[in-house]
C-alpha cells in the first residue's frame, strides 16, 4: 500500500470466501510477452487474485519452479485452475494435484465441454463441484449465464459464480447482458465475477456498472501492445464501474428532458418555427 | 551398489513411453531430476500425494503424470 485508501475504496472490497480484497480485478498469468511484464501488468492492475495452471513438467529445467517464485514474490492469492479439463474424474484430480503444490484450497474450476468454443461443460461441473466443495475446497466455478446450473452450483457448496461473459480469448464482452442482469438480480447476496470474454476496459467497466462483483480477465491485458498500461487502464474502468453502480445510475429515457432549467430562458416569449 | 540387474518397467510418463529402473514413482521423480521440486504426480489418473510416492510400486503400463506450476487464465 503506497496511498492511503479512500474510504468509499474500503467500503466496497471485495469479499470471497470470508476474505477481503481491496481490488475487484483478477487477473490470469498467461500470455505474457515476458516473465518481467507479467509481474509488472500484476502490479499494476492491484489485483489480489491470480490465476495459475498445472502442466505436464517439461525437460529437466526448473520452469515451474522459477515462475511460482515469481507468482509467490507478488505477495497475491493464487487460484489454480482446472483448464482443459473435460471430464469430473480429469477436473478432480487436477484439482487435488493443485492443491497440493500451491498450497490452497482455493480453485477456479473448469470443466470445458468442447475446444472451440471453450463453452463451460455445465453437468460435469456440477458433479465436480459436488465432490470439491465436500472435500475442503473452495470452488469458484467458471459457468455460463444459465439460471438453473447457478442454482445447482450454489447447491453444490460454491460460494461464488463466475459465469462468462464471452467465450474464452474471444474479447467480446458481454455477449449476454439480459441474461447476466436476470443473474445479477436473482442472486443478490452472491458474489458473481465475470469470468472471460471481456475485451475492453470498457467491457469491464459495463460489468461493474451491472453490480457484478468483480471480473477476472487475462489475454485483453497480456495481448495488448503494453500490457502494464493496460492493466492499468483495466484497473481504473473497474473501480469506476464499481463507484457507479454504488452511487446508483440514473434511470433511462425515452425523451429528451432539457438539463439547464426551462424558466427564464431568454428570448422564450419570441415565436418559433416557420 | 547392488549387483542384481535391475528390472525396468515399461510405463507411460506424461504421455510419452518411458522404461525405468525406478521401482517407484519417489524414484521416478527422482530420475527426472525432480526431488525437491514442487511438482504434483499422478497414477492412472488418481492424484498421489507427495507422501504416498516412495511407496507406490510402478506397474507396466501405468500412466504417469508430473505436473508443475505454470501460467494460467
Amino acid at each position: 500500500m503506497n496511498a492511503p485508501e479512500p474510504a468509499i475504496a474500503t467500503r466496497s472490497a471485495l469479499t470471497l470466501y470470508g476474505e477481503a480484497f481491496p481490488s475487484r480485478m483478477l487477473i490470469g498469468t498467461a500470455q505474457y510477452p515476458s516473465p518481467h511484464i507479467l509481474a509488472e501488468a500484476v502490479r499494476a492492475s492491484g489485483a489480489g487474485i491470480v490465476t495459475v495452471s498445472l502442466r505436464r513438467e517439461q525437460a529437466r529445467g526448473r520452469t515451474g519452479e522459477r515462475f511460482l517464485e515469481l507468482i509467490e514474490a507478488l505477495g497475491v492469492r493464487v487460484l489454480p485452475n482446472t483448464a482443459g479439463c473435460h471430464t469430473v474424474k480429469e477436473a478432480v484430480t487436477t484439482a487435488q494435484m493443485a492443491r497440493e503444490v500451491f498450497g490452497t484450497d482455493w480453485l477456479k474450476l473448469e470443466v470445458i465441454a468442447n475446444d472451440d468454443t471453450l463453452q463451460p461443460e455445465v453437468f460435469g461441473l456440477v458433479e465436480a463441484a459436488k465432490i470439491l466443495s465436500a472435500d475442503g475446497f473452495k470452488v469458484l466455478p467458471y459457468t455460463t449465464e444459465d439460471l438453473s446450473v447457478a442454482d445447482k452450483l450454489l447447491a453444490a457448496g460454491c460460494k461464488v459464480l463466475m459465469p462468462w461473459g464471452a467465450p474464452i480469448g474471444t474479447g467480446r464482452g458481454l455477449a449476454n447482458p439480459y441474461a447476466l442482469k436476470s443473474l445479477r438480480a436473482y442472486y443478490p447476496g452472491v458474489p458473481l465475477i465475470i469470468d472471460a470474454g471481456i475485451g475492453a476496459p470498457s467491457h469491464a467497466a459495463q460489468a461493474m456498472e451491472m453490480g457484478f462483483d468483480g471480473v477476472l480477465l487475462n489475454t485483453a491485458v497480456a495481448k495488448a501492445e503494453d500490457p502494464v498500461r493496460m492493466a492499468q487502464a483495466f484497473a481504473q474502468a473497474i473501480e469506476a464501474g464499481r463507484t457507479a453502480y454504488e452511487a446508483g445510475l440514473m434511470g433511462m429515457r425515452d425523451m429528451a428532458q432539457p438539463s439547464t432549467p426551462v424558466a427564464g430562458t431568454p428570448f422564450f416569449d419570441l415565436k418559433r418555427g416557420p | 551398489m547392488s549387483v542384481e540387474a535391475k528390472s525396468l518397467v515399461d510405463i507411460v510418463v506424461n504421455g510419452e513411453a518411458h522404461r525405468t529402473p525406478a521401482a517407484t514413482l519417489a524414484e521416478l521423480v527422482h530420475e527426472r531430476g525432480l526431488a525437491g521440486q514442487r511438482v504434483a504426480t499422478a497414477c492412472n489418473g488418481e492424484f498421489v500425494p507427495e507422501r504416498a510416492r516412495a511407496t507406490l510400486a510402478l506397474r507396466p503400463g501405468d500412466r504417469i503424470e508430473i505436473l508443475s506450476p505454470r501460467h494460467g487464465g
